[in-house]
């Protein structure tokens, strides 16, 4: 039985060392260059998105 | 020798990236020592200690990243603070493909159905709560997230029918592929449910080295069988590894579970077809054999007994150690014989919280109190966590020394600096230490070790002391790093290497009590 219904397929969004263990596993993985947003500010992240999403 | 240092101001990279750059500006010529580090608190006192503090480096915030280098001359300095450039941009190249955001990302992979994460408490949760709601299974590795966020996060998975692993959470094998920090195992027919990341690597590799394997291993995050929590994740995973038709046994791994949740589990174990193995370390093994499930003692015992039931053995069998008794007096005396009246404590430094959590159930049990940064009680917590008091065991892998820092599996050099602090303390009869291998850690971790060891046993010696050092190794042959190769390079070093982590603890007390431990052979 699988756990997921299909293969597992990865998106790593962080270290890049589990996207590499990942590949060395053979994985399908894309990585997200993670940055802090809006300048580290996690409540201004909050209000752009709230913006975004009434928009 | 020359010290200088650069400030990149507000600047962000992933940690296990600048190790990887401090590791290369080490190897320019004429540079004795270098540090590329987020100037975080725990980063600048490290630096401080080995030498490698400017002041401008007092000024550098948690914003900021520090590259300092102590080298021949000015010369070599300025190139090599100037080299870090090429090598930032040359570390992003590596990736073939990457994204700015997740749905960036999702746009390149539609078919996605997982998602690892692994950035800055703050933004975890955040991150997370995106993937669930874009349909997405979350492994969360990163920690420093709200109870009250983590609740949330797991009934929204819960509803829609996806796995929220973490956050905490450091390890996970779904469908054959190791997630986090996972070792090379076995595919095969027991089935773990853990909240403990290192448990997981334990025992998942100790079924591999008994001969059975893994059909899937669960990680809740360590917080899931907590009141608040209600063991959200453990109820989640023990379904679904009950109708999983490849699981024929079922491991569940956690510290002892707040008394409510440890009866919603134990009354789904009761009701479960399947033989299921329970470690709640230290826990309460009589409440877990009133539910009809197998208690086991330690991860080791509850690989082998996991692997006896899928073998149709006898399950209940219990020993201290691997070898016969005769063997490890000896192997004990060998090392206690050597050591001074004076010496008499154990210091534990482990890169593994559960291993370290484990180690100080069977030690306190053995030798008596264990003071540590993960406490048994509130009153054995250390006032300081760099400074050991009379028995003590450290988990390195805390927040307080991963912020701004790769984890201790993957970058040594605290462990090192704390092992040689530990070695010139004339009371420290024993030195106790885990090496995890697997996917995630570092590619020789006995390689990096075994020098610092034997620095750690000469400075002893010259001293006119023995240090013994005892550890175990968690992985696999097929682990990156083999397994056996790791061990061999440990014994080289002098190091007493047993097959568990319970069985090197309980080695550390033999020797700290110079073998003399009331019923240590029946079976404590």
């Amino acid at each position: 039985m699988r756990l997921l219904k299909e293969k597992p397929k990865v998106i790593n969004i962080g270290t890049k060392l589990f996207y590499e263990s990942l590949r060395a596993q053979n994985v399908e993985v894309v990585h997200v260059e993670w940055r802090p947003p809006a300048g580290g500010d996690l409540e201004a992240l909050k209000l752009l998105e709230k913006l975004k999403g009434s928009s | 020798m020359v010290l200088g240092s650069a400030i990149r101001k507000g600047e962000y990279y992933d940690s296990v990236l600048l190790m990887r750059i401090s590791q290369e500006l080490k190897k320019i010529k004429g540079v004795r020592d270098a540090a590329v580090l987020i100037a975080t608190d725990s980063n600048k006192a490290l630096l401080r200690e080995a030498g490698l503090f400017t002041e401008e480096i007092g000024f550098a915030t948690s914003n900021d990243v520090v590259v300092v280098v102590d080298a021949e001359n000015e010369d070599i300095v300025r190139e090599a603070i100037a080299s870090v450039d090429k090598l930032l941009k040359a570390g992003y190249e590596m990736v073939e493909e990457s994204y700015p955001t997740l749905d960036a990302a999702l746009r390149a992979m539609p078919d996605a159905n997982l998602v690892v994460i692994s950035v800055p408490g703050d933004f975890a949760g955040w991150e997370a709560r995106k993937a669930l709601e874009r349909g997405l299974n979350v492994f969360l590795f990163s920690s420093g997230i709200s109870v009250e966020e983590e609740v949330e996060l797991k009934k929204k998975a819960v509803e829609k029918g996806l796995l929220m692993m973490g956050p905490d959470c450091g390890t996970a094998i779904i469908d054959g592929v190791g997630l986090g920090f996972a070792n090379v195992v076995e595919r095969g027919t027991i089935g773990t449910v853990a909240a403990a990341g290192t448990g997981i690597q334990e025992v998942t590799s100790l079924i591999t080295r008994l001969g059975s394997g893994i059909s899937q291993a669960i990680g809740t995050g360590g917080r899931d069988l907590r009141k608040e929590v209600g063991g959200i994740m453990m109820l989640k995973g023990l379904e679904l590894l009950s109708k999983d038709p490849e699981t024929k046994v079922i491991v569940v791994i956690s510290k002892p579970p707040d008394p409510e949740v440890e009866k919603k589990i134990l009354d789904f174990i009761s009701g479960c077809e399947k033989p299921v193995v329970v470690d709640f370390i230290g826990g309460d093994l009589e409440e877990v054999k009133r539910a009809g499930a197998i208690p086991a003692f330690t991860l080791e015992d509850a690989a082998s007994r996991a692997v006896a039931l899928v073998k149709n053995l006898d399950p209940s069998t219990y020993k201290p150690f691997e070898l016969p008794r005769v063997e490890m007096e000896n192997m004990a005396r060998k090392e206690f014989e050597r050591l001074s009246e004076e010496q008499k404590y154990v210091r534990g430094l482990f890169s593994g919280g559960t291993l370290c959590y484990e180690a100080m159930i069977l030690l306190s049990k053995l030798i008596g109190d264990v003071h540590s940064n993960i406490p048994l009680r509130p009153e054995l917590r250390l006032k300081n966590s760099l400074t050991s008091v009379a028995h003590t065991c450290i988990d390195m892998g805390t927040e307080e020394f991963v912020t701004g820092r790769p984890h201790p599996m993957i970058d040594l050099t605290p462990r090192i600096s704390r092992l040689l602090k530990e070695a010139r303390d004339p009371e420290v009869a024993v030195i106790l230490f885990d090496l995890v291998l697997g996917y995630g850690a570092n590619q020789d971790p006995a390689g990096v070790l075994s020098p610092a060891i034997k620095k750690a046993k000469e400075f002893a010696n010259a001293q006119g002391r023995y240090l013994a050092v005892v550890a175990s190794v968690c992985g696999t042959e097929r682990d990156p790093q083999n397994f056996h190769k790791q061990r061999k390079n440990l014994e080289d070093a002098g190091v007493v290497v047993m097959p568990s982590n319970a069985q090197a603890a309980r080695m550390a007390a033999l020797i700290a009590s110079r073998g003399e431990i009331a019923g240590f052979w029946e079976g404590n």
